[in-house]
């Protein structure tokens, strides 16, 4: 297969921050006065290339503000890179922080509608797909109580069911697979895996070296922005732990 | 172009869903529910009616005169209010899934204006109790109405941008919002202010022109149509530059976020 679902070309991410929080009107009219508002350039991500093909499954290796977030933020469109460009065909689901999008006042089955309505889906797949939603989170008929009675393990396992209810192309998956107990994290995994066995194209930000080892068949490693090594997992994850060492 | 309808044609769901959310969340958990978008003018009307007719217009449509100009304003100040904090409202959402944006400030307004809307039955029942029923000039209405609208869009476009940067600008629109209420006429009659000579002065702030196009329809007199092309012309410029605006900076919310 040579399918290529993702390129990425040369994405720099420069942040231009004031040396100082400067954040109400007040003090950006004085600091303007006084000329104090001096800039500071950031280079989040420099010059990163790479290209996925259908069914590769990419580990994003790096230290704590190597730009892992900053380049997966990039990819799923959140964030405007600097220079460069991202190509990428078919639906791309990130799995970032599950229920984050979720509205406290709204029932659990509300938010299946508000939540799905953010990431693209339309209300008749969302009615179609309704059931299976309900189901898979496990929720009975908590389904009807406002979001905000929910245990933080209940609205992971919601934010999980309506995310992956659709089949994505590119999957994004940012620590977390960590939901919920032990078994509704089986459950998630298995569902991922099958995800896998369909082809789909992963892109995975992990710190723990057995979940890489277990899913990924490519890696990337990441340092202060630059992309220092890439090939098979095994390569770079040698490269990675001498840098931890 | 072509893309931007491509994406309305995705989220338009999301826009509908945010509208339904705003509307159906402002009212749950209260026993009179959606009644309140009527309760709310018709009781702060009688709070103004009393204090004021005391005071000087004792005439039998005062009524009528404050609710015209009371529903225009406060749809203005209380949608400007919640747009200009859409953005930074949504701040959790923005930051993880790509969505347009400009959906936010959006459906702030939207929701603002079907509340709106539903809440000028009340003027309706008002106006019959007080013996002002409707000519074809209120068919004018139509202007004020629409016009109202796309000033009010531009203003939530313009302030939404603005706040991400600016986090006293909410005080700051505040005040604002308060100098343009009594720049507004809202609970006294402008003659007996000024004087008629000088009203053209009221006139330069175009929510009060808004208004008094609204109140000519409403009273049967024929529109003031300078008054009229001079608030569309204002509103047309607010919105077109509230959308450049927005779009030449939504690229960096998130790092202000």
């Amino acid at each position: 297969m040579s399918d290529t679902v993702l390129t990425v070309e040369n994405i720099s991410v420069k942040y231009r921050l004031p040396e100082q929080k400067v954040d109400d009107l007040k003090d950006y009219l004085i600091k303007m006065f006084k000329r104090q508002l001096r800039y500071k350039e950031f280079l989040a991500l420099h010059e990163v290339s790479f290209s996925l093909e259908k069914g590769d499954r990419l580990a994003i290796l790096g230290m704590n503000g190597a730009g892992k977030s900053t380049l997966l933020k990039v990819i799923a469109g959140v964030l405007k890179a600097s220079e460069g460009t991202v190509t990428k065909k078919g639906t791309i689901v990130p799995l970032l922080e599950l229920g984050a999008g979720f509205d406290m006042q709204y029932t659990g089955s509300e938010n299946i509608y508000l939540y799905g309505a953010m990431l693209g889906y339309s209300k008749k797949f969302l009615d179609e797909k309704y059931d299976e939603i309900v189901e898979f989170a496990e929720l009975g008929e908590f389904i009807n109580v406002p979001v905000k009675n929910y245990s933080s393990g209940m609205k992971a396992r919601l934010g999980f069911s309506i995310a992956t209810v659709v089949e994505p192309d590119i999957l994004i998956l940012d620590e977390v697979l960590s939901v919920g107990d032990a078994k509704f994290r089986k459950k998630c995994e298995k569902k991922i895996m099958d995800m896998f066995d369909k082809g789909i194209t992963v892109l995975f930000v992990s710190h723990s070296e057995a979940q890489v080892k277990n899913i990924c068949t490519k890696a990337i490693l990441l340092e202060h922005g630059k992309l220092t090594a890439s090939g098979t997992v095994a390569e770079v994850l040698q490269v990675y732990k001498k840098l931890t060492e | 172009m072509k893309n931007l309808v491509l994406t309305f044609k995705k989220y338009h769901f999301l826009l509908y869903q945010l509208v339904k959310k705003d509307i159906q969340l402002k009212y749950r958990n209260s026993y009179l529910g959606v009644l309140w978008t009527l309760l709310e003018p018709l009781l702060t009307m009688m709070v103004l009616v009393l204090v004021f007719s005391k005071l000087y217009h004792n005439t039998k449509d005062f009524p009528v005169y404050i609710l015209t100009g009371r529903l225009l304003y406060s749809f203005f100040s209380a949608t400007t209010r919640s747009a200009l904090k859409s953005v930074r409202a949504n701040a959790g959402m923005i930051k993880k899934v790509y969505v347009p944006k400009y959906m936010y400030p959006c459906a702030g307004v939207l929701s603002g204006y079907i509340q709106f809307l539903i809440s000028l039955i009340v003027l309706a029942v008002v106006a019959a109790v007080c013996g002002i029923y409707p000519t074809w000039h209120l068919l004018e209405a139509v202007f004020p109405l629409v016009i109202v609208f796309i000033m009010t869009m531009g203003a939530g476009l313009w302030l939404s941008t603005l706040a991400v940067f600016f986090r006293d600008l909410e005080y700051l629109w505040g005040v604002a919002l308060m100098l343009l209420m009594y720049a507004c006429a809202i609970f006294y009659k402008v003659e007996t202010v000024i004087g008629e000579n000088n009203r053209w002065l009221f006139r330069l702030n175009p929510l009060y022109a808004v208004i008094e196009n609204f109140r000519d329809a409403v009273y049967g007199n024929a529109m003031n149509v300078p008054v009229m092309l001079y608030s569309l012309g204002f509103s047309i410029v607010l919105l077109v530059s509230g959308i450049v605006v927005f779009y030449k900076n939504q690229d960096k919310f998130i790092l202000h976020l």
